[in-house]
């Protein structure tokens, strides 16, 4: 089946002054590749300040002004471009943002679904998704303010329900939430992967992400390291020592931790950014690894697990 | 609504205490200021011809050796039953000078005050919606210049251009010279209103311009923005639906917060025009020793500005949803 978001080599930098007028290139997002099929719940794991919400703004083309993306993307078989990007976001791209912030403040919730269109259809279709998550008609009159934070990412969802996407991204949708709250809503993405989009589920917590997510892309230091099926975790077929010590450090793994910190942007070389973390590393590692099918996923590592089998 | 009321009557609770503030301060400033009440009423000349006599006698009649808290008590008494003493320069009540004067001024600064409101918040909202490109350096250039511009030295040139050297508007006064004032009538009034109040206004237009810049770039840069953007609003649905939405409320500050610049911008303008408003008025006793008309400008001025303010903060409890439905339920 044709993917419906193929992201191949993906980097994302910014344009900073450093000293005066001298201005230099910060690479946030440097080799990022992954690939979401329909009905396909694909979940991007990663820390903080890995990079991971301008993969979501770099495929909506939302960047900032001094941003500059490269590298290749395909929406339903076709380049996406910027233009495209244009045309497709809240319609059949949409984003399903972290919380209440990103509603405006002092507009009602009502408008905001419209998005200022007053025909019947947009009142219609919000009314049905709004309904679909449980929430009433009366929810459309209330302020984000006034909304309970389980409400607030219900609404939010239905922003995204109401457009009858192909892909949906969802930007860290759990935050805040009790872990029965978050199951409901990350259900509510399996849902919607069920109805045939594809759902990008950007998150820092694994263990959340493997209860619904049907593949799994990890991410350090602004790269893809690994693409794994969910199934690959339980059953220890990992192939990254990183996705290994992430997998360790979840408590009912271990508990686990490895020392060292995850290298900010611009502190990264040409070889592997993991390498000084890693247990399996070599000289070679400090030369371009290239990122390479393996063991039925992806892994972009000299020395993966299972090297020897 | 009993929260509003109380609300309400606190402001005015504080706003009768300000007042109270602000006046004793200023008849404490005048206390210690080396003025003579007896010269200044009867005049050197007239002073220099009477006996110690006379002068002991006119000295108790106006209780000038009575303690300054008694004095100001008495002057209180008369402020609260509406008297606020007659003014010495112009010999006539001080609250009829004050009416006088303030309905002169009231038009050039109602008018300085709507144009510069208008004007600011336009100018910041194109700009602060365009940060960094042409429009936003071409406001904000205009506007630092603007604010490095002293008010009255931009009204001597504006007079040297529109009054010496086009010759299209008047050069000073309220009203045209030497006619009956009965038959003035309002476009006269307007006519001569034009140049001191445009002078006023753009003095006034770069600071609330700049203020309104920043809030609407913040604006630009928030979550709900960025999330609008990736629902495919277009650049100007969000400038005109969430951009204007959420920068009226600091715009409501900014606006009533320049009531008091505009109050202090009409002393060197009015005096720059020859404009017979209140803060010509209070040069005038300021310089001619009329402290009864001071101390009742400065009260007067302070509780418009204050006023000001207090109809800003019922305004953001209309608008903002927050504080409208907010209190209503808890």
């Amino acid at each position: 089946m044709e993917p419906i978001l193929e992201v191949k080599e993906l980097s994302i930098s910014f344009t900073q002054y450093s000293r005066g007028t001298m201005q230099t290139e910060l690479p946030v997002i440097r080799s990022l590749s992954l690939t979401v099929a329909p009905g396909q719940v694909v979940a991007v794991v990663g820390s903080s300040g890995s990079g991971k919400s301008l993969l979501a703004h770099g495929i909506l083309g939302i960047l900032p002004y001094n941003s500059h993306r490269a590298g290749e993307l395909f929406f339903l078989g076709q380049p996406l471009t910027q233009e495209r990007m244009e045309q497709v976001r809240g319609k059949e791209m949409v984003l399903v943002p972290q919380g209440v912030t990103y509603l405006d403040p002092l507009m009602q919730v009502g408008p905001q679904l419209w998005k200022g269109s007053r025909d019947g259809t947009h009142r219609k279709r919000s009314r049905t998704a709004l309904a679909r998550y449980g929430l009433g008609e009366e929810v459309e009159g209330l302020y984000p303010f006034e909304l309970s934070g389980g409400m607030a990412r219900r609404v939010l969802i239905a922003t995204a329900a109401m457009e009858q996407p192909r892909l949906v991204i969802a930007d860290e949708p759990t935050p805040g939430l009790d872990a029965r709250s978050a199951r409901r809503v990350l259900g509510h993405f399996r849902e919607l992967a069920e109805g045939g989009a594809g759902v990008l589920l950007i998150t820092h917590d694994l263990e959340l992400a493997l209860t619904i997510a049907h593949r799994v892309a990890v991410f350090y230091a602004g790269e893809t390291v690994e693409e794994a099926e969910a199934s690959d975790f339980a059953e220890g077929r990992l192939r990254h020592p990183y996705t290994r010590a992430l997998w360790n450090a979840l408590p009912q793994n271990g508990f686990t931790p490895i020392p060292g910190t995850q290298p900010g942007p611009g502190e990264v070389g040409e070889g592997c950014p993991f390498a000084p973390r890693c247990p399996r590393q070599g000289p070679e590692c400090l030369g371009k690894v290239p990122y390479m099918e393996w063991n039925g996923g992806r892994v972009r590592c000299l020395h993966p697990e299972g090297e020897t089998v | 609504m009993k929260h509003r009321l109380i609300f309400t009557s606190k402001k005015l609770l504080r706003m009768a205490l300000l007042l109270l503030g602000v006046s004793l301060a200023a008849f404490l400033l005048m206390c210690a200021s080396p003025l003579d009440p007896l010269q200044t009423n009867v005049g050197q000349a007239a002073l220099g011809t009477m006996s110690q006599e006379q002068l002991d006698q006119l000295e108790d009649y106006w209780g000038v050796n009575d303690p300054p808290l008694q004095r100001y008590l008495g002057w209180l008494g008369d402020f609260i039953r509406g008297d606020m003493g007659t003014s010495l320069l112009y010999r006539q009540p001080v609250g009829q000078v004050i009416g006088q004067r303030l309905q002169n001024s009231l038009w050039l600064m109602a008018f300085a005050w709507v144009v510069s409101g208008v004007l600011g918040l336009t100018l910041g909202v194109l700009a602060g919606a365009n940060r960094g490109k042409l429009v936003d350096k071409a406001v904000r250039g205009y506007c630092l210049l603007l604010s490095s511009t002293p008010a009255f030295w931009l009204g001597l040139v504006l007079l040297v251009v529109f009054a010496v050297w086009l010759g299209w508007l008047p050069i000073g006064l309220s009203v045209p010279i030497g006619m009956d004032a009965a038959s003035v009538t309002l476009s006269h009034r307007l006519y001569h209103a034009i140049l001191p109040a445009l002078t006023l206004s753009f003095t006034g237009v770069a600071g609330i311009a700049m203020h309104t810049r920043e809030k609407m770039a913040d604006i630009m840069e928030s979550d709900y923005v960025l999330f609008a953007r990736a629902r495919g609003e277009s650049a100007r649905s969000i400038v005109l639906r969430h951009g204007l939405r959420n920068v009226i409320l600091p715009a409501i500050t900014l606006q009533f917060a320049s009531i008091s610049e505009i109050f202090g911008g009409s002393v060197l303008v009015e005096q720059v025009f020859s404009y017979p408003g209140l803060g010509q008025a209070a040069v005038n006793a300021g310089l001619g020793s009329d402290l009864p008309l001071l101390l009742g400008i400065t009260v007067v001025s302070a509780a418009i500005v204050f006023g000001g303010n207090f109809i800003a903060d019922l305004l953001y409890g209309v608008v903002d949803p927050r504080i409208r439905r907010g209190a209503a339920r808890g």
